[in-house]
């Protein structure tokens, strides 16, 4: 009988390990929830972390203790490259684990519903969801960056837009103005050029290549697209080596083949990161960026490439179509905006309290707590309407540059058309022609799309 | 002649042998099968095709034997296995065993130190020091040379991957050559020396008949280990442009990041059969030479 015993005993230890696992009981009869996002105290988004930790988890522990019940709730940061990030949670859904709140670029909603690896929030979380107080307060447009296929999967945490930084100290050397405005990309080149005789050593850094992945679709090559009057996704079919994508490749060209900007940086391992410590530097005159780049990366404080003189050295303007009125929609300026959402693990032991825990994240209160005095759009208009007037970034973003924003198409095939589109740009970096480099975009697209017959030229 | 020495009878030796041959099935034979599943599949890591992969034949395969992406990776992966691990590691490996045979002493234990070191530090570690040593702007080697912005990484991905992996893994070899020259009677080498025998024709004549089984049994395990061997990702991650991306960088960058799961599966059982083809011209060298010797 002794294999039987012994069989029992390996059953035994089995099982209470896979009890240690997140939702678990924990010693004093609690719950335990957990909250990731690719955020780290002292790196990456050190803000959202530190809040997460120093407000959020003891605020929400405390109100949950009123209540009677004991819950204790744990972050996982992580602070690296969203491509990572995106593969790593795919694989914890996929393995039916992970954090019980999940943290995820809006864009990633698509596929990640149409793999079953989340669910709409009426089914995760139950009718609480549908009644929730936030959504009156949340637009639209803001909202549809946790939906798909009409169903709300995630809260959305805010929005953004994309501009040109620029470095007036570099601006003055050059004897450019310092409050500048290109109006068309002629005068961004120009401006580089400037900058080049004026011995700046890298005048303009346009994300290009894949190892910036997504970051070189948001921030390069879909605002230059919009800036043609062309948007990636229309009327049903994909862009394809159309002239608008043909002009796109053509600027990168100008910029990567005649040394205004550097193609080592497109092409190293880390080069978005250095990217940001060369602007911080001064090595860098005009980068284009996400409102982040000022909140998260040169923020005198908590950023990762802080620049003290931040208020008085950088510089934001709207990005110009190719010439003016060129631009989608009959527009002279352009930009791309995205957003986050946090969604509910499916696989959640605790899916009430999760959600009670999410939308608490999302109150007004705690939205409030999280901007800790920096500059973002929240998704929520009451508090974006207090915090509005204090930070002019801010402002310049909601004002100027949401209104003439568009969005990237929230299909589950769009990474990937991205993906193809990125490595058109890295084509163009690595000195490839232009109608080369066009020719295999649209021979990858028609392979992920299926067919001409969904391609636009 | 009776084989069976035990005395255990056929049915125990097969109960005494069971748990290594389950543990064998679960973990080797059932993921391999799975493998060539997964590759007749267009699964992938996020989407429609995650939640319901449907069969697509041998289309992956196909793809990926035509894919030029692969043929280049499959290339690399040569360069990398010749240039660190066959004539890198090995050589550099010998090299160093030969030059310390006879010493004793702080030099020998400095110098065997220094080489283990490389080779038990954790890999993350390591790729994080070459990184700042190979750096183009702050990187230790420019400051050395008095090149500043010359990036190494960027211009030569391979070249660089390859004299890291040989600094990575000659400890292996210089331990087991060490062991091997030891093999060698003095005697024979001094006979040769009188003679009049150079150093090349000793080595020629002496040291390598001895010692061909130990090389051969070296090679074929860093050959494959090389094959396998993921580190590079964390200096280049195949890049730039795929210009370092040897296979399994390669399988990563379509099957993980890429999500192309059922593809990646597919070209994982590609890099499988080359395994085994691999052990096999070199386990067939191994016997040859014993059928020599008995």
């Amino acid at each position: 009988m002794r294999p039987a015993r012994t069989l029992a005993a390996l059953a035994a230890a089995a099982l209470s390990l896979s009890a240690c696992g997140s939702g678990g009981p924990s010693g004093d009869g609690g719950t335990t929830l957990t909250i990731t996002a690719n955020a780290i105290s002292g790196g990456k988004n050190a803000a959202t972390a530190d809040w997460t930790k120093n407000w959020l988890i003891p605020r929400f522990e405390e109100a949950q203790k009123a209540q009677g019940k004991i819950v204790h709730v744990l972050f996982q940061p992580n602070g690296v490259d969203d491509e990572q990030y995106k593969t790593k949670i795919a694989l914890d859904l996929k393995s039916h684990a992970g954090a019980d709140v999940i943290d995820l670029d809006g864009i990633w909603v698509g596929e990640f519903a149409q793999a079953g690896y989340i669910k709409p929030l009426d089914q995760t979380a139950g009718p609480e969801a549908g009644q929730w107080e936030g959504w009156s307060q949340i637009p639209p447009a803001v909202q549809s960056l946790g939906v798909f296929d009409g169903k709300k999967y995630g809260l959305p945490q805010g929005t953004d837009g994309r501009v040109l930084f620029y470095n007036k100290t570099l601006f003055a050397k050059a004897g450019l103005p310092a409050s500048w405005q290109p109006k068309s990309w002629q005068e961004i080149l120009d401006a580089g050029a400037a900058l080049k005789k004026a011995g700046v050593p890298v005048p303009l850094q346009i994300n290009a290549g894949t190892a910036m992945g997504e970051a070189t679709a948001m921030q390069g090559a879909l605002p230059l697209l919009v800036g043609t009057g062309s948007e990636i996704f229309s009327g049903g079919k994909w862009t394809g080596a159309s002239q608008a994508v043909k002009d796109v490749l053509g600027f990168y060209r100008q910029v990567y083949t005649t040394g205004l900007g550097d193609p080592r940086l497109q092409q190293e391992a880390k080069g978005r990161d250095k990217s940001f410590q060369e602007f911080a530097d001064g090595k860098i005159g005009v980068l284009a960026e996400g409102d982040y780049f000022w909140r998260s990366v040169v923020e005198p404080k908590a950023g990762v490439a802080p620049m003290p003189d931040r208020d008085k050295a950088v510089g934001y303007a709207l990005i110009p179509s190719r010439r003016p009125g060129a631009g989608v929609r009959g527009q002279d300026f352009v930009s791309m905006s995205g957003g986050a959402v946090r969604v509910l693990n499916p696989n959640s032991p605790n899916a009430k309290l999760a959600w009670q825990l999410l939308s608490f994240m999302h109150s007004a209160e705690a939205t409030k707590a999280g901007l800790a005095g920096e500059a973002r759009i929240t998704s929520r208009t009451d508090v974006n309407e207090e915090v509005l007037a204090s930070d002019p970034m801010l402002g310049f973003v909601s004002e100027k540059v949401l209104p003439i924003t568009s969005y990237r198409p929230g299909l589950a095939v769009y990474p990937q058309v991205s993906v193809a589109l990125q490595e058109a740009t890295a084509d163009i970096v690595s000195g490839k022609s232009v109608e080369e480099a066009a020719a295999s975009y649209e021979r990858k697209l028609e392979g992920l799309v299926g067919g001409a017959a969904n391609i636009a030229r | 002649m009776n084989t069976d020495a035990a005395g255990l009878g056929r049915a125990r030796a097969f109960g005494f042998v069971l748990p290594a041959l389950v543990l064998v099935g679960v973990f080797l034979i059932f993921p391999a099968l799975w493998t060539i599943y997964l590759g007749l599949t267009d699964f992938r890591l996020t989407g429609l095709a995650a939640a319901n992969p449907s069969l697509v034949g041998a289309d992956n395969y196909l793809t990926a034997l035509g894919d030029e992406r692969f043929h280049t990776s499959l290339w690399l992966t040569v360069q990398f296995v010749l240039g660190s691990a066959v004539i890198g590691q090995a050589g550099l490996g010998f090299a160093i065993a030969w030059a310390l045979r006879n010493r004793t002493g702080p030099v020998k234990r400095t110098v065997e130190g220094l080489v283990l070191l490389a080779w038990i530090l954790p890999s993350s570690v390591v790729a994080f020091l070459w990184i700042a040593l190979l750096d183009r702007d702050q990187g230790t080697l420019n400051a050395f040379l008095h090149t500043p912005g010359f990036a190494w990484l960027l211009d030569h991905p391979m070249a660089s991957i390859i004299v890291f992996n040989t600094w990575r893994g000659t400890a292996f070899s210089m331990m087991l050559y060490g062991a091997a020259l030891e093999n060698v009677p003095p005697s024979h080498l001094e006979t040769a020396r009188l003679a009049g025998a150079s150093t090349f024709q000793q080595l020629r004549d002496v040291v390598f008949p001895r010692i061909t089984g130990h090389m051969l049994t070296n090679l074929l395990l860093i050959s494959l280990w090389t094959f396998n061997d993921f580190t590079s990702f964390q200096i280049t991650a195949g890049g730039p442009e795929g210009r370092s991306e040897i296979l399994p960088v390669y399988i990563y960058n379509v099957a993980v990041s890429g999500g192309r799961l059922g593809f990646g599966a597919a070209v994982s059982f590609l890099v499988l059969l080359i395994n085994l083809v691999l052990a096999l011209v070199y386990l067939r060298l191994l016997r040859g030479r014993r059928g020599v010797a008995t």
